[in-house]
């Protein structure tokens, strides 16, 4: 068993070491005080998620560190208005603590919208706010009757809890608009996309392969989202919800208002953004559109298979930790990883759930080690217990990746290019190559782990015909191509097999290459 | 509505209620990085995890290096009935596991309001027995509805004489001299501490994140990394003979204490940003150390003076548009202004009372044309309306990575200069105080200048030697 020196005793069960003892994780608490935690607050997760909403103004009522910290942080791209990137604070001083803040709020909420006519606002309340007790629903209510521009007061205190409390208190702030709009509903089958940010222009991918099946995309929430759309969010027939986390809360809630039906999906690696257009497909009952998406989802793999297996043949045998905010991420990553011959040896993440881990331990190897809101201790101590060539996680585990001597790849916020998708994952499968594979390693004093360094492929733009490296032939051949499964069954014989399939013939290529 | 065409220059704005981009943050982060700078120290918020988090995160996107500090974990019971539990849990929990020599611990908005009352808590964490052998806590109490990250800054520098330094009553020691550097980078501080031995003095530097955030890659991640000032050598910054604080914002406070507590005669400058500033910054040690400055000193501040002759033909009568730090605004203003710059409009978010004057000191006659703001109000909003508004566009911008936006907007080179530089990485390497620092500026300066020229001259007027 693995030994748990250095690890606060308070945190011992939320480590696991797959296999060795039945599997008992604990999760979803509190950070021990004292913990170096890379956990954030409940004002943090709502802002990331409202925060992609372009036409909204969203002020964060408070001192003035809650407002500079999120700023334009993440890259959550628009395609037209760019009113969210601007930093709006009240800038709490020390009187307007001690007399409230509400006066100060009211002020900076008219004279913004004043100033932008934006289509909604949105007020944050930090620890501050909720401490002086300002009442902020009474401010919001007078706002929005003053000026016409609905104003929803968002309740992210941030010490109610951690992040994942403030998706739920962003979701009961989306609640609010969804349903206010009388629009004519659009013809033809229509869908909302939940849970994708936008960040690196990923929701402009996903939104293209709903469009190219021929489903009609309502509103994305929240990346690239309008204000109006998501008004109108209520006559899609069908929400699409990227990851347990953010919006699941918000897909509940239309569910027994609207009796909308949503799914879970996951747009990274082949096999899970596959599954996501499959079954959403599915929800549809209606073959010509099943045949397009066989056809979409056929012409994606093949075409980004040649260039994910020359990244797989230098990846082979390469080990990977894997840190990341929700859990629900981190099973993509482990597929994706493995298409591309990378084992998983640490996964972990801030805010899992116990069925998540569950769900996580069953889909890594054994000896592989669970990890619960860890800290950076911790994860020093693992990846070089494991040997991981490759850390995943965000902006406080990338230097501790480079310290150690370790790649590192953001599949976090900081992302700068999309990872989402079919192009995403080759995409993933560079930034992974390049850095794992990247000399610099080689001059680490790690030298323990050090790769012999082999470029296979080489610098520039990365092959995009087959180059000499056609499809393998040997892969059983996508079943899909043939039949394409009916409508409504509840099988996923097309998605799954066709990737599984695909897979195999991954797998098939691994034992011929080791 | 594109990107930052949200700020018109129609539009002459009159804010008390707000602020719209801020050139500030809040003081905890500046508590964090003080702490960081004492060796084997664990920086400690006592609030709720959030703050921690976003401190952390933006230390290392500006030093790119792993920043640790724990966090007392706040929840709602915590917001009710106090943080006393949780703060001796954490000093527990923190002297168990990663063994730092000393927690630092700093308040947020939050344990602040509550009133929280941090001594008490450290006490009753001793009475405990808690507090395991030669270990320390000390702490600052930073709330950031007052001050801002550089005042933040100052108050854990100042705790740290409140609590470590001493006079152990014998004479004061010749040769050493404290000194505070304020809130610059590691690298700055590595630089400082190279003068002052130069000049035949002994340092005792604090806080010196050299060594901490500048650490090299050993292949192993150290929880406390090999720099940093040690609590023996600030107990002995008591009986230094001297103190220098550079900057009165951030280092005035602990250069005060220090007089208050061992009566050692101080000396608060503004930051030796540029050759004049580190002219009196040299002339200060000269006066310490008996009066000699090494071959060595003046060769450096020859090299700059010549460099500054082979650009100056450059320089004249560019403007440019400066935010970020007070002490650091001051020092750069001046810079400018020896290079035959004006510095037009100056912005920090920072309140404060002495800034107008020592601006204006440094302005002299130019001050009439410029335009310097501070306070809640005086933010990246403002400064670029200024900047709209004037027929003559500034020609250059230096601050920090916040300004990237109005470089793009209005077609302004910028240069990268303060606190948070987020989009840049070797920043942390590169001092720009004293004699070798003010070489790296000059040449970013007219780099931005010339790269510029290149850029837009017609292609009869492009030109290899410029
Ligand atoms: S609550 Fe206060 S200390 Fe925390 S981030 Fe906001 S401004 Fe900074
Ligand atoms: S924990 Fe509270 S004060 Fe700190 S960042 Fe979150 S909301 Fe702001």
């Amino acid at each position: 068993m693995r030994e748990a020196i250095d690890i606060l005793d308070a945190r011992r069960r939320q480590v696991h070491t797959k296999g060795s003892q039945p599997f008992q994780l604990d999760c979803e608490k509190h950070s021990v005080a004292g913990s170096v935690s890379q956990r954030a607050c409940v004002f943090c997760g709502s802002r990331v998620v409202l925060y992609p909403i372009t036409d909204a103004l969203h002020l964060v009522h408070g001192p003035i560190g809650c407002a500079a910290y999120t700023w334009d942080i993440r890259g959550a791209q628009s395609s037209g208005s760019q009113l969210h990137r601007m930093s709006f604070s009240t800038d709490l001083r020390e009187k307007d603590v001690i007399y409230g803040g509400e006066k100060k709020c009211e002020a900076a909420l008219i004279e913004l919208i004043g100033r932008y006519r934006p289509k909604a606002a949105f007020v944050y309340a930090t620890c501050i706010v909720g401490l002086i007790g300002d009442d902020l629903e009474a401010v919001c209510r007078r706002v929005t009757a003053q000026t016409g521009v609905e104003t929803i007061p968002v309740h992210s205190e941030g010490f109610a809890g951690s992040k994942k409390d403030g998706y739920t208190a962003a979701c009961a702030a989306l609640d609010r608009l969804v349903g206010t709009s009388e629009s004519p509903p659009p013809d033809g089958p229509s869908i909302n996309i939940l849970g994708d940010f936008n960040i690196a222009g990923e929701t402009w991918i996903i939104r293209d392969y709903y469009e190219r099946m021929g489903v009609n995309v309502i509103s994305t929430i929240t990346g690239d989202g309008r204000v109006d759309d998501i008004r109108r969010a209520h006559q899609a027939q069908l929400n699409v919800v990227q990851c347990s986390g953010s919006m699941k809360g918000l897909a509940r809630l239309m569910k027994q208002k609207y009796d909308i039906p949503f799914v879970h999906v996951s747009y990274f690696g082949l096999e899970d953004v596959s599954k996501a257009l499959y079954d959403v497909a599915e929800q549809f009952n209606d073959p010509a559109m099943m045949q397009r998406t066989t056809q979409l989802v056929r012409d994606e793999i093949s075409a980004v298979m040649p260039q994910l297996r020359r990244y797989r043949d230098a990846l082979q045998g390469k080990k990977a930790a894997v840190y990341t905010g929700g859990a629900f991420k981190a099973f993509s990553l482990v597929r994706s990883l493995r298409t591309l011959g990378v084992q998983t040896v640490i996964a972990g993440s801030q805010t899992g759930n116990p069925q998540d881990y569950q769900q996580l331990e069953s889909l890594c190897d054994d000896g592989t080690v669970l990890l619960d809101d860890t800290n950076p201790l911790e994860l020093a101590k693992f990846i070089d217990q494991t040997g991981a060539d490759l850390l995943i996680g965000g902006v406080k585990e990338r230097p501790i990746a480079y310290k150690l001597g370790v790649a590192f790849c953001d599949h976090n916020h900081e992302r700068k290019r999309c990872l989402a998708g079919y192009e995403g994952m080759v995409n993933f499968a560079n930034e992974v190559y390049s850095s794992v594979c990247s000399p610099v390693w080689s001059l680490s004093p790690r030298k323990r782990h050090a790769p012999p360094v082999k470029r296979s492929i080489g610098p520039g733009p990365l092959v995009t015909a087959d180059a000499g490296l056609p499809l393998n032939t040997k892969a059983p051949q996508c079943p899909t191509a043939a039949t394409v499964p009916s409508a409504g069954s509840d099988s996923h014989a097309c998605g799954v097999c066709q990737l599984k399939a695909h897979c195999s013939g991954l797998a098939a290529q691994e034992t011929e290459t080791a | 509505m594109t990107l930052l065409r949200h700020t018109s220059a129609d539009q002459d704005v009159q804010r008390e209620a707000l602020t719209v981009n801020p050139a500030k943050t809040c003081q905890p982060i500046g508590a964090m990085y003080a702490a960081l700078g004492l060796h084997r120290c664990l920086p400690h918020s006592h609030g709720s995890q959030g703050c921690c988090a976003y401190h952390r995160s933006t230390l290392s996107r500006h030093y790119k290096e792993p920043a640790m500090a724990g966090t007392s974990s706040f929840t709602e019971g915590s917001s009710v009935f106090g943080g006393q539990a949780n703060l001796l849990a954490a000093i527990e929990n923190i002297f168990t596991v990663y063994n730092p020599d000393v927690i630092a611990v700093h308040t947020t908005c939050l344990s602040e309001t509550i009133g929280d009352d941090v001594p008490q808590i450290v006490e009753a964490a001793i009475d405990k027995g808690l507090l395991p052998e030669g270990k320390m806590v000390i702490h600052a109490n930073t709330p950031s509805y007052v001050g801002s990250h550089t005042t933040g800054f100052a108050t854990m520098t100042k705790a740290m004489v409140d609590y470590i330094a001493q006079s152990s009553g014998a004479e004061k020691i010749r040769d050493q001299v404290n000194l505070i550097p304020g809130w610059v980078e590691p690298a700055d501080m590595s630089e400082l501490k190279r003068l002052v031995k130069l000049m035949g003095l002994d340092p005792v530097t604090f806080p010196d994140t050299s060594g901490v955030l500048d650490s090299p890659q050993t292949g192993i991640h150290e929880m406390f990394p090999a720099g940093g000032a040690t609590v023996d050598s600030i107990r002995s910054a008591g009986d230094s003979c001297h103190t220098i604080a550079l900057g009165p914002i951030c280092s005035g406070p602990a250069a005060k204490a220090l007089f208050a507590k061992c009566q050692i005669p101080q000396t608060t400058m503004p930051l030796p940003i540029g050759l004049k500033a580190t002219d009196r910054f040299i002339m200060k040690l000269r006066e310490i150390n008996g009066g000699f400055v090494p071959d060595e000193i003046m060769t450096e501040r020859g090299r700059v003076l010549d460099l500054m002759t082979d650009m100056h033909q450059y320089f004249y009568g560019k403007t440019a548009a400066l935010w970020g730090d007070p002490d650091q605004l001051v020092s750069l203003a001046e810079l400018l202004i020896t290079l035959d710059m004006i510095p037009k409009f100056v912005v920090t978010g920072t309140p404060g009372k002495k800034f107008y004057k020592r601006m204006g000191e440094v302005l002299g006659d130019h001050a009439q044309g410029c335009k310097v703001d501070q306070g809640s109000c005086a933010d990246m909003f403002q400064l670029h309306q200024w900047i709209k508004s004037d027929p003559d566009k500034v020609d250059l911008l230096i601050g920090n990575t916040y300004g990237k936006y109005i470089a793009r907007d209005e077609d302004i080179p910028l240069i990268r200069h303060g606190f948070p530089i987020l989009d840049r990485i070797g920043h942390q390497h590169f001092a720009t105080v004293g004699y070798r620092g003010a070489t790296r500026i000059l040449e970013q300066i007219l780099d931005a200048f010339l790269d510029r020229q290149d850029r837009d001259a017609p292609e009869s007027g492009f030109e290899l030697v410029m």
